[in-house]
C-alpha cells in the first residue's frame, strides 16, 4: 500500500523502554497527529521512521517497501525538526535546496522548485539570508520548505510550531492542513498541544509511556477518550474527574443518581466543563455548588466551583453569561446530562463506557 | 545605554596602554635589537637611538657568521625550512588523524572510548625528557633517528592530543540534528561530514591547528636529541649563536624576528576562521 506502515516498533535505551509495540499506518495524503506528554518517545519514533535510529524490533515500510534497515538518505523522507536544524553556514535558499542537490536536480529545475515552495510559505524575499538573520517564524518556514521541497512520500514534522510565537502558531495551524494536503504525502505530525492535533490530524495517535493509548479520529479521541489520561490530555480547561460510587442500576455522582448500563467497583466519572450548565437560581435536580472564581478565557469563561463534598468542578460558559455571575462567592446550581458522563475504571484508568447510551 | 564618564574612559585607556606596553615591549625591543650590532645592544644605558644596520639579517641569509674568533657557517635558513617542514607536516598529519577521531569521540559512544581519548590526552602530561631516552633507543632500532618522518611522528605527541580535544569540543557543540537534517535530505554520511560537520567545526579546527603549529614550532628537546644538524629546527639551530667569542645578540634577535614570522602570518590568516565561529548562529534563536 502507499504511505507509511509501522508495525510493532519497539525501542529501549539503557534507562528503559521508550517504545513498545507501536503500530501505525498513514495513507498518502493523510495527516496523523501523534500527541503525548514529553518523554513518551514521540521524537524517538520519528527518528526511527527517518532512519536516524534503529528500532530494537518491528518494521518500517514506505510505499510497501521495507525500509527498516535503509540509511536515512535513501528513504525519501522529509523531516522538519523541532529546533529547525537549519544549516547555519548555508543561506535560506541553499538550506531549502539541500534535498534537491542530493538528488542531482539540474540547477534551473532546482531554482524553480525552491522558488515555488518559498513563495507558498511566503519566504521568497529572504532566500538570500543566512539562518541567523531570519526571524523564528522564517526559520520555521525555511525548515518546513526544506522538508517539503523534494515532495517526499513521507513527511515527518516534529512539533514544528513549538518554537514560534502564538500568532504565527495560530496562522500556521490554519494554513498547514491545506498546504500539507497539496503534497499528498503521508504526514506524521508530532505535538504536545491537543488543539494542534485536533486541528491538523485526520487521525490522532495518543502516545503514552511508549505505547499507543488511543488511535482514532480527533472527534472520537475527544468524545470517547480511551482512558483518564487521554481525557486529561485533550480539553482546556481539563475535564472534571470526580469519584463516583456504584449504586443500584447506576452510579451516585455529586449526590445524584446517574443510570449506567454496567459498572462495578470504584469508578471515576469524567465531565467536560462545557457539558455543565450553571444556574444562579435553584433549579430542579440542580447540584448546589459554591462559585469561587470566574476566569475569562477568550470568548468563554471558566467557572471554578466547589461541589457538595468540596470537589473542585470547572465549567465553561459564554462570556456574556459569565458577567452575570459577578465577582463574589455565591451559591450556584449545576446540572448535566447523564449521557455526557464518561466513566473510567478507578484502578486502571480505562474507560468503561457512556452511561445510558 | 551605558554611560561612561570621561575619567573612567581615561583610566581605561591608561590601563590598556600599560597592559599593551607590558606585553609588547619585549617584542618591540627585540625588533630594535635585530637592527643593532652587539656593541650597541650591550651599551649602558641602553638607547633607542642608534644607526640601524642590516648586518644581522644579511648574516642569517648568507649563512656566514663573522666573529672575532673567525668565520662560522650557520644554517639558519636551513633550520627555518626544517621548522616549517616539521611543524606543517606534523599539523597536517594530526589534522588528518585527529579531526575524524575527534568526530568519533564526539558523536559515538563506544567501548573504552573515553579511556582512549584520555590516554591520548595523557601524552601531554608526560614530561618529554621522561620518554626521550626510550624513544631515542627505539628510534635507533627502527632507523628513524635523524629523519623528518621520525620527527613528524614524534611531534604527534604534541599536536594530536591538542587537536583531538579542542576539535572534539567543537563537534560536540554542533547539534547532531543539523547533521541528521542533512542525512534525511538525502546526503551520504561522508558528504554530511564534509559539508556540515567540518565547516561547522572549522573555527575549532583553525584554533587547534594554530595552537598545535605553535607548540610544534616551539619544540626544542625532541629535535635536539632525535635529529642531527641538518634536520634541526630554528629552536635548536639558535644554539649556534652562542659562539666561542660571545653571544651574538643581534643575530639572535634577527633570528627571532624571522622565526616568529611564519607563526604570525598563520595566526593572521587563521584569525578570520576563529572569528567566524563567534558569528555563526546557533540552532534556534
Amino acid at each position: 500500500m502507499s504511505g507509511l506502515v509501522l508495525s510493532h516498533i519497539s525501542k529501549g535505551f539503557k534507562s528503559g523502554k521508550v517504545l513498545e509495540d507501536v503500530s501505525l499506518d498513514v495513507n498518502a495524503g493523510e495527516i496523523v497527529a501523534i500527541v503525548g506528554p514529553s518523554g513518551t518517545g514521540k521524537t524517538v519514533l520519528l527518528r526511527i521512521i527517518a532512519g536516524l535510529q534503529e528500532p530494537d524490533g518491528g518494521t518500517v515500510a514506505i510505499d510497501g517497501v521495507d525500509m527498516t534497515e535503509a540509511a536515512p538518505e535513501s528513504r525519501g523522507v522529509g523531516m522538519a525538526f523541532q529546533n529547525f536544524a537549519l544549516f547555519p553556514h548555508f543561506n535560506a535558499f541553499d538550506n531549502i535546496a539541500s534535498p534537491l542537490t542530493a538528488r542531482h536536480t539540474p540547477s534551473d529545475t532546482l531554482k524553480e522548485k525552491v522558488g515555488a515552495v518559498a513563495r507558498m510559505l511566503k519566504i521568497d524575499h529572504v532566500l538570500g539570508h543566512a539562518p541567523r538573520e531570519l526571524s523564528n517564524g522564517q526559520k520555521q518556514r525555511t525548515a518546513l520548505a526544506r522538508a517539503l521541497v523534494a515532495q517526499p512520500k513521507v513527511l515527518l514534522l516534529d512539533d514544528p510550531l513549538r518554537n514560534v510565537d502564538a500568532k504565527l502558531r495560530y496562522e500556521m495551524r490554519m494554513e498547514l492542513p491545506r498546504l500539507l494536503r497539496s503534497y499528498n504525502a503521508a504526514v506524521i505530525y508530532v505535538t504536545q498541544d491537543y488543539k494542534e492535533a485536533m486541528a491538523l490530524g485526520d487521525r490522532i495517535a495518543v502516545l503514552r509511556g511508549g505505547r499507543i493509548e488511543q488511535w482514532a479520529s480527533p472527534r472520537d479521541v475527544y468524545a470517547a477518550p480511551a482512558s483518564v489520561e487521554v481525557a486529561k490530555l485533550f480539553g482546556d480547561p481539563t475535564i472534571n474527574l470526580l469519584p463516583a460510587t456504584v449504586a443500584q442500576g447506576g452510579i451516585q455522582l455529586l449526590g445524584r443518581a446517574v443510570p449506567t448500563p454496567q459498572a462495578s467497583g470504584a469508578v471515576i466519572a469524567g465531565l467536560r466543563p462545557e457539558h455543565l450548565t450553571v444556574s444562579r437560581s435553584e433549579i430542579a435536580n440542580g447540584i448546589p455548588c459554591e462559585l469561587d472564581a470566574v476566569m475569562p478565557v477568550n470568548v468563554r469563561s471558566v467557572l471554578y466551583m466547589r461541589g457538595p463534598a468540596g470537589e473542585e468542578i470547572l465549567a465553561t460558559v459564554g462570556e456574556s453569561e459569565a458577567a452575570k455571575f459577578g465577582r463574589e462567592h455565591r451559591q450556584v446550581w449545576v446540572d448535566f446530562a447523564p449521557e455526557n458522563v464518561l466513566l473510567f475504571d478507578a484502578a486502571s484508568g480505562a474507560r468503561i463506557g457512556h452511561p445510558a447510551h | 545605554m551605558e554611560r561612561v564618564s570621561t575619567l573612567e574612559r581615561a583610566i581605561r585607556t591608561v590601563l590598556i596602554v600599560l597592559v599593551l606596553v607590558f606585553f609588547l615591549f619585549p617584542i618591540f625591543w627585540i625588533v630594535l635589537m635585530s637592527f643593532q650590532n652587539n656593541d650597541q645592544i650591550l651599551r649602558i644605558p641602553p638607547s633607542i637611538l642608534f644607526e640601524p644596520t642590516l648586518a644581522n639579517y644579511t648574516t642569517l641569509l648568507t649563512g656566514k657568521l663573522q666573529t672575532t674568533a673567525g668565520n662560522l657557517d650557520i644554517a639558519f635558513l636551513k633550520n627555518l625550512g626544517n621548522s616549517l617542514l616539521l611543524s606543517t607536516g606534523s599539523v597536517i598529519l594530526s589534522l588528518i588523524l585527529g579531526v575524524p577521531a575527534a568526530y568519533a569521540f564526539a558523536r559515538f559512544k563506544f567501548r573504552l572510548g573515553e579511556n582512549i581519548a584520555f590516554t591520548l590526552l595523557s601524552f601531554r602530561f608526560a614530561p618529554p625528557l621522561l620518554v626521550l631516552l626510550p624513544l631515542s633507543l627505539y628510534f635507533k632500532q627502527l632507523g628513524l633517528t635523524d629523519s623528518y618522518f621520525g620527527l613528524i611522528w614524534i611531534y604527534q605527541l604534541i599536536c594530536l592530543p591538542l587537536i583531538l580535544w579542542i576539535v572534539r569540543g567543537y563537534f560536540e557543540d554542533v547539534s547532531p540534528d543539523i547533521e541528521h537534517a542533512y542525512r534525511v535530505a538525502g546526503h551520504s554520511w561522508w558528504t554530511t561530514f564534509r559539508k556540515i560537520a567540518i565547516p561547522l567545526a572549522r573555527p575549532g579546527i583553525a584554533a587547534a591547528g594554530l595552537l598545535a603549529f605553535i607548540f610544534a614550532w616551539n619544540n626544542f628537546v625532541f629535535a635536539l636529541i632525535l635529529a642531527s644538524a641538518d634536520k634541526q629546527p630554528v629552536t635548536v639551530g639558535a644554539l649556534a649563536f652562542v659562539t666561542a667569542s660571545g653571544i651574538q645578540y643581534g643575530q639572535i634577535a634577527a633570528a627571532i624576528v624571522l622565526s616568529v614570522m611564519p607563526t604570525l602570518l598563520l595566526a593572521l590568516y587563521a584569525q578570520r576562521y576563529l572569528v567566524e565561529g563567534l558569528s555563526l548562529g546557533a540552532v534556534k534563536g
